[in-house]
């Protein structure tokens, strides 16, 4: 029983990547002056797309693990809502009066610290208060999402138009306005996080089996949760600062990762993951770009899409 | 040795384990029995940590369960509950490699592919190696189930209600499997079983639960009495005597 490595799977879904990441960087580049400065452009967009990638594929596939379900993501927990409620917030106390005192990297680390507080302390609470009724957990989600995502706009309306300005640069970033000075940061904390979790890529195999089955083979089931759900809250962070919430992309990459590859093993699932995302948002991206001239938004093509797709699992699974 | 101390177990303020002080012999097969709700799955999950107790506390080889290190405690202890069924789309031989996860941490190693022939063997479910466990019919997936916690190769084996789904046969085998792991392996078995006449089989000794306590403890011999037996069910249990051995007859 030697075990499948997916080699030629990977093979296959590389060769596709690079050659949609080549079609991005060198197709309709335009007039040869322009070529030097697009290029660079279009090579950053890849990365920081990549690093949403990865950071989306990664936190899903995990938080799918972790809650032994099929359905529920960060995403759809209305993690990335609460980001922006949390940098509403932070932007909102500290940064008086407009000035610059709190500027890129430490109002975003302050975010970091706060949302995890947040998300842990809510976790805890949902997953505690009920065990395995989905659709509770689906609709306790939802809930805070929709709150944080209210408190936030609230806040946005009463806070000081000079500070909303500094708000309006790092939170409406989307696939169209990539927060691309912050690339660098997230990338650290997309690699710190997916480095921090890879000895735990085992332990994650043994929970699929579910909480009795893992705790019987040895598995400190409550640290390897927390420790999960905390480098989940910081991937979350990592990619709703480069382009915003995507409610549903984490469940399509997720759904066709575990399609293609059908295994438990983690070490497959997560990097599977990573080079599914990309090729889904590359894609995505040269559709709208140059196939609908920007008209429709990548986020609205992917939550509508992905949302479909949500209500058919719900329909279709109904419990975990 | 796994023993208990003054263990009890309380949700919210009703006492489902109370006060249970027990030591349990080794290299033998201990019985729990009981009616539904009388403790014992609590008890065993207590033993392997997979709740907490509210009271008390439970000791493997003198040292207590919330002190092992779970690796450890899991290179030394398995449990099959009586829930933890799953249906996660996997082949019967990787869950049954699981089994060696606490030896191995993912990457198995020559022995641990023996290990896993080994409890297929043992259980006779090796046409069913490459079989999706979520496409398997309750007992086979019972079979594959049992398979992974032998494969885990454990000085203590704690299976909550394994016969479940079982037809005679089967049921035969695993109980006759059991017994020659605790004699010629030195394996300690903890076994809650609600056919009382594969306990009177094949145990060796009992411990009856009632109402969250340990009402009669013993050898076999001792506990299988039909004043014993009437007061654990609640309902008449008679004794024959088949082939020196104890049957009894609670049909009406
Ligand atoms: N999570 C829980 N919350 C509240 N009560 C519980 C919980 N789990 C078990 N109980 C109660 O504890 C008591 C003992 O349960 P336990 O599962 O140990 O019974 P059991 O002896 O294994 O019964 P069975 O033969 O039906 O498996 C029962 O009355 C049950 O209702
Ligand atoms: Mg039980």
């Amino acid at each position: 029983m030697r075990r499948k490595s997916f080699a030629k799977t990977f093979a296959l879904l590389g060769f596709i990547a690079l050659g949609l990441a080549a079609l991005y960087l060198f197709g309709g580049l335009g007039a040869r002056e322009n070529w030097g400065y697009n290029i660079s452009r279009r090579a950053d967009i890849l990365v920081a797309i990549s690093i949403v990638a990865g950071s989306v594929g990664v936190s899903s596939i995990i938080f799918q693990t972790i809650t032994s379900n099929r359905i529920l993501t960060p995403g759809i927990m209305g993690l990335d809502n609460l980001y922006l409620f949390t940098q509403t917030i932070i932007i909102y106390f500290f940064s008086s009066g407009g000035s610059e005192m709190i500027s890129g990297g430490l109002d975003f680390f302050l975010t970091l610290i706060l949302m995890l507080a947040l998300s842990l302390g809510i976790y805890l609470y949902i997953f505690k208060a009920n065990s395995g009724d989905v659709f509770f957990v689906v609709l306790t989600g939802l809930v805070f999402g929709i709150a944080f995502g209210g408190l936030s706009s609230f806040m946005q309306v009463i806070i000081d138009p000079s500070e909303f300005s500094i708000l309006e640069g790092r939170m409406f970033a989307s696939f169209n306005k990539i927060n691309l000075p912050m690339m660098g940061v997230s990338g650290l904390i997309v690699l710190l996080a997916f480095l921090w979790l890879s000895s735990d890529f085992d332990k994650f195999d043994a929970l699929t089996l579910g909480r009795n089955m893992a705790i019987s083979l040895g598995v400190e089931y409550d640290k390897v949760v927390l420790k999960s759900l905390a480098a989940v809250s910081l991937f979350t962070c990592a990619s709703t600062v480069l382009v915003g919430p995507v409610t549903f992309l984490g469940i399509i990459i997720a759904s066709i990762t575990r399609f293609i590859f059908p295994t438990y093993r983690h070490s497959v699932l997560l990097s599977g993951s990573i080079l599914v995302g990309i090729i889904a948002l590359v894609f995505g991206m040269l559709a709208t770009e140059r196939v609908l001239q920007f008209s429709v938004p990548l986020s609205v093509i992917i939550n509508f899409v992905g949302g479909i797709y949500f209500i058919y699992l719900v329909l279709k699974v109904k419990r975990v | 040795m796994i023993s208990t101390e003054s263990l009890s177990k309380k949700y919210g303020d009703k006492f489902v384990l109370r006060e249970v002080s027990a030591s349990l012999p080794e290299n033998k097969i201990t019985a729990f029995i009981g009616c539904n709700g009388a403790g014992k799955s609590t008890m065993l999950n207590i033993i392997s940590r997979l709740i907490p107790a509210s009271e008390g506390c439970a000791f493997v080889d003198g040292k207590k369960v919330s002190e092992w290190d779970s690796r450890k405690l899991a290179q030394n202890l398995a449990i099959l509950g009586q829930n933890s069924h799953n249906s996660a789309r996997i082949s019967v031989e990787d869950l049954v490699a699981f089994g060696r996860f606490p030896h191995s941490g993912g990457s198995l190693a020559e022995r641990d592919f023996e290990m896993v022939e080994r409890a297929l063997k043992m259980t006779g479910i090796e046409d069913l190696r490459g079989r999706f466990i979520d496409e398997l019919s309750g007992g086979q997936r019972q079979m594959a189930h049992i398979a992974m916690s032998i494969a885990q190769d454990t000085k203590y084996i704690l299976l909550d209600e394994p016969l479940n789904n079982l037809d005679m046969s089967r049921s035969v085998k695993i109980m006759k499997l059991l017994r020659k792991l605790a004699r010629e392996e030195s394996k300690t078995i903890l076994i809650v079983i609600h056919d009382i006449n594969f306990v009177s089989f094949y145990a060796d000794y009992i411990v009856a639960l009632k109402d969250g306590r340990v009402k009669y403890e013993g050898s076999s011999e001792a506990v299988m009495k039909s004043e014993i037996l009437s007061d654990i069910y609640g309902m008449r249990i008679e004794i024959e005597e088949y082939k020196g051995k104890k049957i009894c007859v609670y049909y009406q």
